[in-house]
């Protein structure tokens, strides 16, 4: 022993133990100790910084303006044969209407431009308002009436005060004559800024002013139905047989496999295949829920198998044994045991899965859900957009006022996505079971 | 709808099958359920699957297989003047003829032949649907009477009834390999029909990117080029710039959580990776189109750099943002997952904190680190919508961060949306990259999830 230690002669290294180098060492510890802070500081920062800015831009998109117009409601220009039948009355110029009431109160306005630019100051949904009005109570045709009119995309966001009025006049969108009138309003009290509420209840439209997301809203709900319906069946069956029945074989480790892979392939593959084989092969309509919901379905099958073998793993195998051993067969195990004690973690795994469908783009774009759609749709072959893909569309619309609308849809789609992740945590607090 | 309501009535069938086959199974006992093989709820099973389960599947058959036969039988009865037309034009033909069935507007002039070939249309898709209710309600009661009549004492409904469910349970459980052949079979096919029209070797590496074929051969740019390589570069380019961010903000973090961190930090900074993780792509995207691009170029005029307003910086740059909760959480498992005798032997030779990490832990978690990287990168690869929204459609080939380029995901998305004919190069080629896209990631995967699992192996 001590021969071979004297044959290697080894050179004895003396640790360097100076108080200096020690307090390098500790600077250098500070230091890297500092690089994790930052690393984490900058993540919350971005996290912070993302949320605060779309929430700023988001802002003006919850209220919206009014102008009051006096309308008289002439009957020789709605209904002349004074037949008050409803298709007459659809069809009248209500916007002609709009431009009277508009001339009547700043009569001094004479030149060409001058007027397109009065006339532009209410919205062009205008009309149907009108048009809703009567067609409701048509009683009003031949009276004089004060209707709150929405005002257009700019003219209502120099009223919000987004247009400063300090700009040199070919800079500002809003020219000083139609200042002018909007303060002539205003000062009669005939300006309002109300909350935005057809924001939440219209559907999509090109003018900002008067587009909404309900009818988004509406097509990620069956969209998601669809998706929950086929994903979560198959899912559960799927992962209960990989993890409860299957043999172990070259086919089940082939399925594994897969799936662990399946869940890393890119989410516009999926659409792909959704267009080659659902739309081309099979016939389906276009743009609508159903097929967008089979698409995510595919998409969110592997996160929903995942996670709902890891919940039955967790159920302890004594639970099997005592039920087997009380003569339950292997299915029964399965059905009155082990998948209600696993199924808080199936339903989180599968909340999880939804929430991520519920904010997926690139498949839908594929399958056509980017079309423009201004009904509401009402099941699941109707054409329909889904909140991500009416972000994509208003992102990118040209007109200024969507960048507002973009940002106020983007917190409402954020709202659900923390909301369905808190169900998540709550579900997973409340009912997991320590064993 | 019909459909909607014929699946509910086959629904509602089947529920009264399971409450006749459970009374019937007493019944046949003289009420001492004792006597019977199974519980009778499983005779009641029993029934409702007779009953429900061929119903359903003609039901699904019939909605996959009516609409091709409809159509070939539309095939064989077009107008006279179809058999003079080109593919495209018989193409064109063939939805104007299923517009008018349904009653949409059409496209060309309405002639009385077309008129008949749609009414024929429309009365083959009438007699089909009417068909397939009649047939799923008659098979519907058919296996309801049939599975009653079955029922005895000794039947053995449990066991029937689980073999169904077994087979179920198989049937659900290939659907994922399903998936991933049809998303093979749809991409190579697809594919071959578009390396028939541009070869393989000028897709894999032409330096030119127009895939704008125009109307008229004699325009300028019409011949449309196919050379991937700009494509390629640019989404090599993008994801370095992403992983540049990510990469060293997701492993410091991940170092940070995992040795340092107390609980409370932990506790906050966790959840706040997740819900960075959580955010939908789409709003990444407009956050850097809106806010990060437009940082970018004025920053870059202010010390007199001209950045592109759709500068693969920007987005690089957010979408490492996107990456950085995938990053820091692998790193974090594998970090967790080094055993804790190894860090106890370095403090006990007198190593520092950040020694012990440098030294030990790092080296024996790389394996694990590189593996989750690599996950990154195929994610990083795979992402559409930011740079659908922040990157360019330029085709430029430049290494240049400040300038527009291009990605795979991006021209797929171009490329498809919108009006599209299924048989034009321009379509075609979408799929072709869609396949160029499906293997790389999938190889960066497979190694990736290969290196993590030998790397868990090693320590377990």
């Amino acid at each position: 022993m001590t021969e071979a230690v004297a044959d290697a002669a080894p050179a004895i290294r003396r640790p360097d133990l100076s108080e200096a180098r020690l307090s390098r060492r500790y600077a250098a510890e500070r230091r890297f100790r500092l690089w994790g802070q930052l690393a984490i500081l900058a993540a919350v920062a971005m996290l912070g910084l993302l949320v605060f800015s779309i929430a700023v831009k988001a802002i003006p998109a919850f209220t919206q303006s009014y102008i009051a117009l006096d309308i008289v409601f002439d009957g020789d220009k709605i209904d002349p044969a004074g037949t008050r039948e409803r298709n007459t009355l659809r069809r009248a110029d209500y916007d002609g209407l709009i431009k009277d009431a508009l001339k009547a109160q700043f009569p001094d306005v004479s030149d060409r431009r001058e007027r397109r630019a009065l006339y532009g100051m209410i919205s062009s949904g205008g009309g149907l308002q009108l048009a809703d009005m009567v067609l409701e109570d048509n009683t009003v045709i031949g009276s004089s009436q004060r209707v709150w009119l929405t005002a257009s995309d700019d003219i209502d966001s120099f009223i919000k005060g987004l247009i400063p009025r300090d700009v040199p006049e070919d800079e500002r969108r809003v020219k000083d004559i139609e200042i002018g009138w909007v303060d002539t309003l205003e000062a009669s009290g005939a300006v309002e800024t109300r909350f935005n509420t057809p924001f939440f209840t219209s559907g999509d439209s090109r003018e900002p002013e008067l587009a909404g997301i309900w009818g988004a809203a509406v097509g990620s709900f069956f969209t998601l139905l669809v998706t929950l319906l086929i994903s979560f069946p198959i899912g559960v069956l799927s992962a209960a047989y990989l993890e409860e029945f299957a043999p172990k074989n070259k086919l089940t480790d082939l399925i594994e496999v897969n799936i662990n892979n399946l869940a890393a392939v890119p989410s516009i593959v999926f659409g792909l295949l959704g267009l080659a084989v659902f739309l081309n092969f099979f016939g389906l309509p276009r743009s609508a829920p159903l097929v967008g919901g089979m698409v995510l379905a595919l998409m969110t099958l592997p996160t929903i198998i995942i996670a709902s073998r890891a919940a039955l793993k967790a159920v302890p195998p004594s639970i099997r044994e005592a039920a087997l051993g009380m003569g339950a067969s292997k299915v029964q195990v399965l059905t009155h045991h082990v998948l209600p004690l696993a199924m808080p973690g199936i339903l989180t795994g599968t909340i999880i899965g939804m929430a991520q469908a519920l904010g997926e783009t690139a498949p839908l774009l594929m399958i056509g859900m980017v079309a423009f759609i201004v009904d509401i749709p009402g099941g699941i072959t109707d054409p329909a957009t889904v909140l991500p893909v009416q972000i994509y569309i208003w992102a990118d619309s040209p007109e200024r006022a969507f960048v507002a609308k973009t940002s106020a849809a983007i917190l409402v789609l954020l709202a659900f996505l923390v909301l369905m992740n808190a169900l998540a945590v709550v579900m997973r607090k409340r009912f997991e079971r320590r064993w | 709808m019909a459909v909607f309501v014929l699946i509910v009535v086959l629904l509602a069938l089947s529920v009264v099958g399971y409450y006749m086959g459970r009374s019937r199974s007493v019944a046949v006992v003289d009420g001492q359920p004792s006597r019977l093989h199974s519980l009778p709820s499983y005779h009641g099973l029993y029934v409702a699957l007779w009953c429900g389960l061929p119903a359903f599947v003609i039901v699904v058959a019939w909605l996959i297989f009516e609409p091709v036969i409809a159509q070939s039988m539309l095939m064989n009865n077009l107008p006279p003047k179809a058999e003079t037309m080109g593919d495209d034009q018989l193409s064109l033909l063939v939805t104007d003829i299923k517009n008018l069935a349904q009653g949409n507007i059409v496209s060309g002039e309405v002639d009385p032949a077309l008129q008949a070939a749609a009414d024929s249309y429309a009365g083959v898709r009438d007699i089909g649907r009417i068909a397939m209710i009649v047939v799923g309600l008659a098979i519907a009661i058919l296996g309801l009477v049939f599975g009653r009549k079955l029922i005895h004492g000794d039947l053995r409904a449990r066991n029937q009834v689980e073999r169904v469910l077994n087979i179920v349970m198989i049937i659900a459980s290939t659907i994922a390999i399903l998936t991933t052949i049809g998303i093979v079979l749809s991409l190579l096919f697809e594919a071959l029909r578009f390396f028939a029209r541009v070869p393989l070797t000028e897709f894999l590496f032409g330096l030119e990117w127009s895939p704008q074929t125009a109307l008229r051969a004699e325009q300028v740019g019409s011949t449309g080029a196919f050379g991937a390589i700009p494509l390629f570069a640019g989404t090599l380019l993008i994801t370095v710039i992403a992983m540049a961010v990510a990469a060293p903000i997701g492993l410091f973090s991940a170092i940070y959580m995992s040795e340092y961190a107390g609980p409370k930090v932990r506790s906050f900074a966790k959840p706040m990776l997740e819900i960075l993780a959580g955010v939908p792509t789409v709003v990444y995207g407009f956050f850097a189109a809106l806010t990060v691009a437009p940082f970018f170029r004025n920053a870059g005029e202010s010390i007199g750099l001209s950045v592109s307003s759709e500068s693969a910086l920007a987005a690089g740059a957010v979408m490492g943002i996107m990456i950085i909760p995938f990053v820091s959480s692998l790193s974090d498992d594998v970090m967790n997952a080094v055993p804790q005798t190894l860090r106890d032997g370095a403090y006990a030779l007198g190593a520092t904190k950040s020694e012990t990490i440098k030294q030990v832990i790092f080296p024996a978690a790389l394996p694990g680190i590189v593996g989750g990287l690599l996950l990154a990168i195929s994610r990083a690869i795979g992402e559409t919508m930011i740079v659908v929204m922040a990157a360019g459609l330029a085709a430029n080939l430049t290494a240049n961060p400040l300038q527009a380029v291009t990605t795979v995901t991006v021209q797929i998305v171009t490329l498809l949306v919108g009006d599209q004919e299924f048989d034009s190069a321009k379509t075609l080629a979408a799929f072709a990259l869609g396949l160029v896209l499906f293997i790389v990631t999938l190889s960066l995967n497979v190694v990736a999830l290969n290196v993590v699992r030998k790397y868990r192996e090693k320590y377990d």
